[in-house]
């Protein structure tokens, strides 16, 4: 088969994985022949839809026996099929990890003929990048539901990252939409490689050489909007995710309609890219702003406001801890002021320590004064010349991007729509001011 | 300080000129309006004081900032010397006057105006090394991996270590053609040379193959439903297109007739793990 049309069947196929970071992990070229890992991640090149390139996406084979609905690959679809041999798929990987185009391989696969065969030849692939190439970039392995345990751990010895897709959200939507996989079948071997990593921990306490085990923990994702799950049960699972199974990221894929059935939104549907935004700073909350899913979304309020983001609004119906003073609000205050980044509330709590901080510094930090403006002091005061009417407040709070990413009508729409009305948010600013 | 007429200083544009800068600059007392290094052709409206470097005064120099301002002061300032802050001289006299007053705090005064400054010079300039480790683009020919860039800040010292570690057993050099110079690495050392200028080969055969394939990769692995020129532009400014094998125009996303890899795996083990006993061009 023709090496560019192999090529780009199996990126095709693979490209609505979202995961392409090559994060987690820091390692010398040391003792390895070739290559070295960044725990930052390195980004080599952006694409047309402004994704991060930074791993050699591709499927092993696309030949897949499973029939998952909202998959270009399934079974009963008529596309042209294509495999990598595991020799051939090596020898690209080294051949543009040398030119710097990536920083390593994701590999992910089709079901070909059983998930044990097709866990083999995806252990073959990196058995010969890491044995015979003695390659130390980084690796991003798709775990096979199904697989035999033995093969998910010797796949886990040879990648960086390990993941196992969750996609959908729900047992029904998995029973509707992905009639070969079960919630079961997914979440086993996210509980054997979570073992396996807390294991290995110990092992290497004791033995500083024990093999390793996906050093750089494993990942999920989920696809949004195929179903009917809303906001608020994708938020719950990703936290549940993150404390039991102590997952290092959860993706979200805006679902891109490929297949025309009837469970499925219609084939000209827009990938809702706001939602997939919103859930991406909701993770972001969750992780490193010290947020619990609760307090973003609740049973009454399934879905995310889609003119601010969700610290934003969790502060409008916070009106009552604001404003700070930056001067003296301790860190987990600051990190949940807007406009006040993970990185800028550090940089408050080094700089105050040096004298007091004002609006200028405070800019020169890097906060972005247009919206912490409404939520803080400095030195008691409020920045100077701050108006607060309704319009004022909405044109800072809503992002140029989100702005952009909404759909036309919706600017006309009352900006706190889904939280609370217009009315409460200036009596709330002015009466607090 | 007092400012007793203005005088415009300048040195030969090295580092250890710049900590000669330095000294007089304190031991005189004085505070020049503007400081320029000799490559620099310009017409100017006040007396130009020649500053010869002296080894001598610059390690003084940097004896005193290191006890003075830490070794996390001192390192702001060496850093601070590659960025492409039009004004970095003047820059870094006023964040070392700061520092020699204030100690080693003057880090952490990050809302003052000099230091937000220069903080964000470094951010630049850190930044941009950064995304290098991604944009640099290496084109295989005899064996040696070549590069060329374009950077706006001196990114190469940043680069050196990072590339010297991910291509251990290669020889590879990169040329920073803003800076007119090159890293050059052969296992297991670099060095940093002033060169004028440099191409790169011809592609061969191979190398043709590679690119194409890079492109066609990138070209299928954006989502047409998803496309976005303007967060693409956000991330990759198009200045560094022009370095990048897949936003080449000349490079065909397509080679037709290719059955397989031209590599063999026992030929590209030779080429990664034995470049050590090859005889490399360097
Ligand atoms: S298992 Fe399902 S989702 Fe995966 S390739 Fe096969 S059909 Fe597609």
């Amino acid at each position: 088969m023709d090496l560019f049309d192999k090529l780009q069947i199996l990126a095709d196929s693979a490209k609505y994985d979202a995961a392409c970071t090559s994060s987690g992990v820091d390692r010398s070229s040391q003792g390895g022949a070739l290559g070295n890992a960044v725990a930052c991640g390195i980004c080599h090149s952006f694409a047309s839809d402004g994704r991060c390139i930074s791993l050699l996406k591709v499927l092993m084979s696309n030949a897949c026996i499973y029939n998952c609905k909202y998959c270009i690959n399934r079974a009963s679809n008529d596309v042209p099929r294509a495999t990598f041999s595991p020799r051939e798929l090596a020898d690209l990987t080294i051949s543009f990890y040398r030119r710097n185009y990536i920083e390593g391989l994701f590999l992910s696969s089709g079901i070909i003929k059983n998930p044990d065969y097709t866990c083999e030849k995806m252990i073959e692939t990196l058995r010969i990048l890491r044995e015979e190439y003695r390659f130390a970039g980084y690796i991003h392995a798709k775990a096979i539901p199904g697989a035999d345990s033995l093969l998910l751990n010797r796949l886990g010895q040879l990648a960086d990252r390990m993941s196992v897709n969750i996609e959908l959200p729900s047992q029904q939507s998995l029973a509707l939409l992905a009639p070969n996989k079960t919630k079961e079948a997914i979440l086993r071997p996210m509980g054997f490689i979570r073992e396996r990593i807390q294991e290995n921990t110990s092992d290497l306490v004791q033995y500083r050489h024990a093999p390793r085990f996906a050093p750089a923990g494993q990942s999920t994702q989920m696809i949004v909007g195929a179903t009917q799950d809303t906001d608020y049960q994708i938020l719950k699972l990703s936290a549940a995710l993150y404390r039991k199974y102590g997952l290092k990221r959860v993706f979200y894929s805006a679902y891109v309609p490929v297949v025309s059935s009837p469970e499925l939104p219609a084939l000209d549907t827009k990938p809702p890219l706001l939602r997939e935004h919103r859930l991406y700073q909701a993770d972001w909350l969750l992780r490193f702003y010290g947020f619990e899913a609760g307090e973003l979304l609740d049973e009454q309020h399934q879905s995310f406001n889609p003119l601010v983001d969700p610290k934003c609004n969790w502060a409008l119906n916070h009106m009552e801890l604001f404003p700070v003073e930056v001067n003296k609000a301790p860190l987990e205050m600051l990190l949940r002021v807007p406009g006040i980044g993970v990185k800028s509330a550090h940089r408050i709590v080094t700089a105050r320590r040096n004298g007091t901080l004002d609006f200028a510094g405070l800019k020169r930090i890097g906060v972005v004064l247009k919206r912490a403006q409404y939520f803080i002091l400095c030195r008691g005061k409020t920045a100077e010349g701050l108006k607060i009417t309704p319009d004022a407040v909405m044109r800072s709070l809503i992002s140029d991007r989100c702005r952009a990413m909404l759909p036309e009508q919706a600017e006309q729409l009352s900006l706190f729509q889904t939280a609370i009305t217009r009315e409460d948010v200036t009596k709330c600013l002015t009466g607090e001011l | 300080m007092p400012d007793r007429g203005a005088v415009i200083y300048r040195y030969d544009g090295s580092f250890a000129g710049f900590l000669s800068v330095v000294f007089t600059s304190f031991e005189k007392k004085e505070q020049p309006v503007q400081i320029m290094s000799r490559d620099q052709i310009q017409t100017v409206l006040f007396p130009i004081k020649e500053i010869e470097t002296d080894k001598e005064k610059a390690s003084r120099v940097r004896a005193g900032i290191r006890s003075r301002m830490s070794e996390n002061g001192w390192q702001k300032v060496r850093l601070g010397f590659d960025t492409c802050h039009p004004e970095k001289e003047l820059l870094l006299l006023r964040f070392i006057r700061l520092g020699m007053r204030l100690g080693k705090r003057v880090c952490w005064m990050l809302a003052d105006d000099t230091v937000a400054e220069l903080e964000n010079a470094l951010k630049h300039l850190t930044g941009e090394a950064h995304q290098y480790k991604g944009f640099v683009r290496f084109s295989e020919a005899g064996g040696v991996l070549a590069a060329v860039i374009e950077p706006k800040n001196r990114v190469l010292p940043l680069l050196a270590p990072h590339f010297s570690d991910r291509y251990a057993n290669e020889a590879f050099l990169i040329f920073d053609k803003t800076n007119r110079e090159m890293l050059l690495y052969r296992p297991h050392r670099y060095v940093i040379i002033p060169v004028e200028n440099y191409e790169l080969p011809l592609p061969g055969t191979e190398e043709r193959l590679f690119r194409s394939l890079w492109k066609s990769y990138y070209e299928t692995i954006g989502i047409k439903e998803r496309e976005n020129p303007r967060c693409r532009m956000g991330h990759m400014q198009k200045r560094y297109w022009k370095h990048l094998t897949e936003m080449d125009p000349d490079v065909p996303p397509r080679i037709d007739g290719q059955d397989g890899l031209p590599t063999d795996g026992h030929k590209l083990k030779d080429r990664i793990q034995l470049t050590d006993t090859a005889d490399s061009s360097l």
